[in-house]
């Protein structure tokens, strides 16, 4: 006997996909400004990168981007938290997950704040001076900013190789919703 | 429910739930195409631009000339670094140079007698570089108390002598206690390609905004035009 099975509500869901394009939007507008002065990769890497991607000399729209989603972001970002808190779906995570699983998506929440404050102290470093000197100063949260980024991407790749991996059943879940599950 | 009803139910989620992400995934495919198309502010679209000056008007608020910006002791301070010679490029005779503020044409030992500040701060490129430099001079809010209308208006603009270079600045910036005219960097006189013989050591904005060369001082209600502000960055660059 098979059932469908209840597994992600509705507002997860779509928390979950305006992320998607909100990350890769704030990510792109992020290598725009990155590569201004790329702090953190040798000369050579700088300039084969600025050729293939053709990133050199975007800066202003880097910001101007990253400036307007950085809103939408944001605010996806604290109504899934709230969301997840207050409906108690939080409660749901140990019957839904593994551990390993429950440890790398608390880790994307704690990140996604990271990534919110160290964003405000380079943005703000003056106004929000105590949050730079928190981070080590200025080029601290500058290095805090980049490096959650490429803890994303990482959580990017591990996480689709998991879906891949899990099969269409548990991906579908995520878009309708429901899992076929046999009794 | 019976392996038959279920394969239904299923089968009508499935429609549903991919042709909502469908709908969703066009619209927002769209919606990146329309800001990306729109006309442009300034070098920026103009949704952007809004969304700067919205920004902007939001840091204003929050804005305190108590917050200052960190200082550094000597030992902190880096190797100066030279970018951008926008404005420097004319011929310039030292001794002919006055600042013009309000009407006046002041020299050096003019500026000289109002009180003389240092401070070690951090200077932030906008690129995302940064040094810490030591900086003496006088507080801009002290010229400005002296040469400028009693009742100040809402915005400054700052060009160098030849306008190749000129920034807006927001008259809460330029009020606040770290903001210097300075004619020292480091404890030496200020080196031609690092602004000789004034420029603005401004640490609550970007490097841009810190103009090297001063030449004219204006007071306006109108906003001012920025250098870069006109090429597509944020008009207010402020920290």
């Amino acid at each position: 006997m098979s059932r469908l099975e209840k597994k992600h509500p509705l507002a997860i869901r779509w928390f979950h996909w305006i992320n998607f394009p909100l990350l890769a939007v704030m990510i792109w507008s992020g290598i725009l400004i990155y590569w201004a002065w790329p702090a953190y990769a040798p000369v050579k890497l700088e300039q084969t990168t600025w050729r293939a991607l053709h990133v050199n000399n975007r800066l202003a729209e880097g910001m101007a981007l990253h400036f307007f989603f950085m809103w939408l972001f944001g605010v996806n970002g604290v109504l899934y938290v709230l969301y997840v808190l207050i409906s108690g779906e939080w409660r749901k995570a140990k019957t839904k997950f593994n551990r390993m699983q429950r440890l790398a998506y608390l880790a994307i929440v704690l990140m996604g704040a990271g990534s919110l404050l160290s964003g405000l102290a380079i943005y703000k470093p003056v106004q929000f001076s105590w949050l730079a000197w928190l981070m080590g100063g200025y080029q601290g949260a500058r290095f805090v900013h980049f490096w959650l980024t490429v803890g994303y991407v990482a959580f990017f790749l591990v996480h689709v190789a998991q879906v891949v991996r899990a099969g269409w059943n548990n991906f579908r879940a995520m878009i309708i919703g429901v899992e076929v599950v046999n009794d | 429910m019976t392996d038959l009803d279920v394969q239904k139910e299923l089968k009508r989620l499935t429609r549903r739930g991919f042709l909502t992400a469908a709908v969703a995934a066009g619209a927002g495919y769209a919606g990146w195409k329309w800001l990306r198309t729109r006309p442009r502010v300034e070098g920026a679209e103009w949704p952007l631009r809004r969304m700067l000056e919205a920004n902007e008007t939001l840091a204003r608020a929050y804005f305190s000339p108590d917050r200052l910006s960190p200082r550094f002791e000597r030992e902190d301070i880096t190797r100066a670094r030279i970018n951008g010679r926008l404005g420097l490029q004319s011929p310039l005779d030292l001794d002919a140079w006055r600042l013009h503020i309000h009407g006046a044409a002041l020299t050096l030992d003019d500026l000289r007698q109002f009180p003389r500040r240092t401070m070690i701060t951090e200077l932030r490129c906008i690129e995302g570089w940064s040094t810490i430099v030591e900086w003496s001079g006088v507080a801009l809010a002290d010229v400005m108390a002296r040469f400028g209308p009693p009742q100040l208006p809402r915005y400054l603009s700052m060009e160098t002598p030849d306008r190749g270079y000129y920034v807006g600045l927001d008259i809460e910036s330029a009020l606040h206690p770290q903001t210097l005219l300075a004619f020292e960097m480091n404890g030496a006189p200020l080196p031609m390609l690092h602004g000789a013989p004034l420029r603005l050591a401004i640490p609550v904005k970007y490097g841009i905004k810190n103009i090297k060369r001063i030449g004219t001082i204006r007071y306006t209600d109108v906003r001012p035009a920025d250098f870069w502000g006109e090429r597509g960055y944020d008009w207010y660059a402020g920290h």
